[in-house]
């Protein structure tokens, strides 16, 4: 990536370890390695994916990249400016620039207020318009995301689930924001409204030239939408790779078998199609196993997989993965 | 699966609605489907499309009020169970039509341990003692797969991660080795590798045990491996059923068309722009007088909005419920 455009977002050696308390004195007995040492670069205008299954750090991630928790370690720096250590209070002026789309519309907005002060309330917070100003805003953004304007005054429980995400998206929106989070924005969505969604994020990104981070445990729809994506396991990017690369000859064996898993809505292929099923369940991230994080349960693990984990390189041009199985093929 | 089989189910004309603040939901609307012996029936549909409601209604889980079943047969082993009294419908339930609920997580009782809510239907249903009930219950343990069984037995709920609770379901839904049973988005929580496990012990027990199996879902990719025929639902209603490749191959009604082209796929070619189909599902206060999919129909036409189209048979054991013939491309005559 050093011969590529710049990176917009650069995330090196990131960690967030949340602590676990026991016992009467409620000591410190251990740590929750969720986020356990991620590298990516994200470049203006693309959609980096961060797909994984639950528990494997994904959300945690990308809410640590917008730095809404005190991260442990790493350095993340965001439009060159680095975030990594900066205290809560300062990141107040840098959150115009970095959005975030959260999973569930019916949680993430206010049932109190209407659609437009949830709209507005960025715009009170972070710029110096006037009231009328900000109401032509408001129904400027509604016009983007395709709410109609009349519905201004209405409260979120009068919206399907569908148009509460184009809510969310429209306040993330407010702020001109160069980068957004979009953190599993069409889990929570039936099937006929999912594409909607993500249709309206494709325009939106042409027209304003946002950068994503599009994180999400539905594989068809990351090939959809990013240009690179990163496959987390346990708390670690083991691959990271343009879409098309990946999704045709995956490197990493957890990849391969994340991918064979995926049921496709064609009976002649799914019968066709050669499994690998996983044996047992992912390990505790307070625990995880020595060596390798996917050891435990890798179809092709070898003797110094249980003790030497695999350092995260670039095996190929563009490719990223973390894997013994190519030792002798980086360059 | 043969086509000329006694069903073991037979459900016609089943009609449910909710009474609710804002009057009468018609979440179930003539819903008509048999299920042969042996064969995995998928019901396909969006949420709210009544799938799961017309499963609970014909076991009368649903609560009354506010949900009424107002009319239809459903006949299983000889009798109309919507017409039995309580004690003879919960003798069938459990014991001869077992049901997984979609969330393994709420659906076991936290404070009882897996071994005790396995017996619990092999006492009550089967009249076992206690000593054969934990020797079956650590039988089916192990027959979903569940290592190290006879000691799983005493572990409560919360020591078991999601995709293994799971397999405690379906364990406790197969106790009574019964004829049918309904899998209600089994595997919707579950993460996709997990899901994967799921499905092939699904095809394993269904080859070892032979039952007759519905199972609900919105995943067409999840259908379109394990189905043998398969049912979509719109709005309360069966809008198309089909075998299973013949339905992916020859789509007829204009949901399952725009249904299979808004989904991305992980292989074949990648769209551009995913295709989608416009606004909402409708919100079903009255019963249906007219086509409810009618304002997302890219070939709607005039009769769509007088009158509610019937199921047309279309050949190859296919039905669609549209006026519009695929086929041809014009309206049908009829």
């Amino acid at each position: 990536m050093f011969d590529g455009p710049k990176p917009l977002v650069s995330v090196k050696d990131l960690k967030m370890h949340f602590p676990i308390y026991a016992g009467f004195f409620r000591r410190r007995v251990g740590e929750v390695k969720a986020v356990d040492g991620v590298s990516f670069d994200i470049v203006e205008g693309e959609t980096l994916g961060l797909v994984g299954e639950s528990g494997c750090g994904k959300s945690t991630c990308g809410r640590a990249v917008l730095r809404l928790y005190d991260i442990t370690s790493g350095s993340i720096s965001i439009d060159d400016r680095e975030i990594g250590a900066t205290p809560q209070s300062d990141l107040r002026t840098m959150r115009p620039t970095m959005q975030m789309v959260f999973q569930d519309p019916q949680a993430s907005l206010n049932p109190r207020m209407t659609v437009e002060a949830i709209i507005k309330e960025p715009l009170d917070e972070h710029t110096a318009l006037t009231e009328a100003e900000k109401r032509e805003k408001v129904g400027e953004l509604m016009d983007a995301v395709g709410l109609n304007r009349k519905f201004a005054k209405r409260y979120p429980h009068a919206f399907s689930g569908g148009q509460r995400q184009r809510i969310g998206i429209a306040r993330a929106l407010a702020l001109n924001p160069k980068f957004i989070v979009c953190d599993e924005p069409i889990a929570a969505l039936d099937v006929s409204i999912q594409a909607q969604v993500v249709n309206l994020l494709e325009d939106l990104q042409e027209k304003f030239g946002l950068t994503y981070l599009f994180i999400s445990h539905d594989l068809s729809m990351v090939r959809h939408i990013a240009t690179r994506v990163a496959v987390m396991y346990l708390g670690k990017v083991v691959e990271l790779a343009p879409r098309e690369a990946l999704y045709r000859d995956p490197l990493h064996p957890y990849t391969k078998a994340l991918l064979s898993a995926v049921p496709e809505p064609d009976p002649s292929l799914a019968t066709a199609k050669e499994r690998i099923i996983l044996q047992g369940d992912v390990p505790s991230p307070s625990n995880p196993p020595n060596g390798c994080n996917f050891c435990t349960r890798c179809p092709s693990v070898m003797d110094i997989c249980t003790k030497v984990e695999p350092d995260y390189r670039e095996v190929q041009p563009g490719r990223y993965t973390a894997c013994h199985l190519y030792n002798d093929t980086a360059g | 699966m043969p086509d000329g089989a006694l069903p073991v189910l037979d459900v016609r004309d089943l009609k449910t609605v909710f009474k609710t603040r804002g009057g009468e939901v018609h979440a179930v609307n003539d819903v008509s489907f048999e299920l042969r012996p042996g064969e995995l029936l998928g019901v396909v549909g969006e949420s709210g499309s009544g799938k799961s409601v017309t499963m609970m209604s014909l076991l009368g889980l649903l609560p009354s009020p506010p949900a009424n079943v107002r009319g239809g047969q459903v006949t299983f082993d000889g009798r109309d169970l919507l017409k039995v009294n309580p004690d003879e419908l919960r003798s069938v339930r459990g014991a001869k039509i077992g049901f997984i609920f979609q969330d393994p997580m709420t659906s076991l009782n936290p404070v009882f341990t897996v071994g005790n809510q396995i017996m619990e239907p092999l006492r009550k249903h089967m009249g076992l003692n206690k000593r054969e009930a934990a020797v079956r219950a650590q039988e089916l343990l192990e027959l979903v797969g569940i290592p190290d069984a006879a000691r799983r037995l005493l572990d409560y709920p919360h020591q078991f991660s999601g995709g293994m609770r799971q397999r405690v379901m379906i364990a406790i839904a197969l106790a009574c080795d019964p004829q049918v049973l309904i899998a209600d988005e089994p595997t919707t929580a579950l993460d996709v590798t997990i899901q994967a496990q799921i499905l092939e012990l699904m095809k394993e027990l269904r080859s070892k045990l032979g039952m007759a199996v519905i199972w609900i879902t919105h995943d067409l990719g999840v259908i379109a491996g394990i189905a043998d025929r398969v049912m979509v639902m719109y709005a309360g209603q069966v809008v198309e059923h089909a075998p299973v490749e013949e339905l992916f191959q020859n789509p007829q009604h204009p949901y399952t068309r725009a249904l299979l082209k808004t989904i991305p796929t992980i292989s074949g070619e990648r769209a551009a722009r995913l295709t989608i189909i416009e606004g909402q599902p409708p919100i079903m206060m009255a019963p249906p007088n007219a086509c409810a999919f009618r304002d997302r129909c890219d070939v709607a036409f005039e009769r769509c909005a007088q009158e509610n189209p019937p199921r047309y048979d279309v050949g190859h054991g296919h039905d669609a419920a549209c006026f519009f013939d695929a086929r041809t491309g014009v309206p049908r005559d009829v």
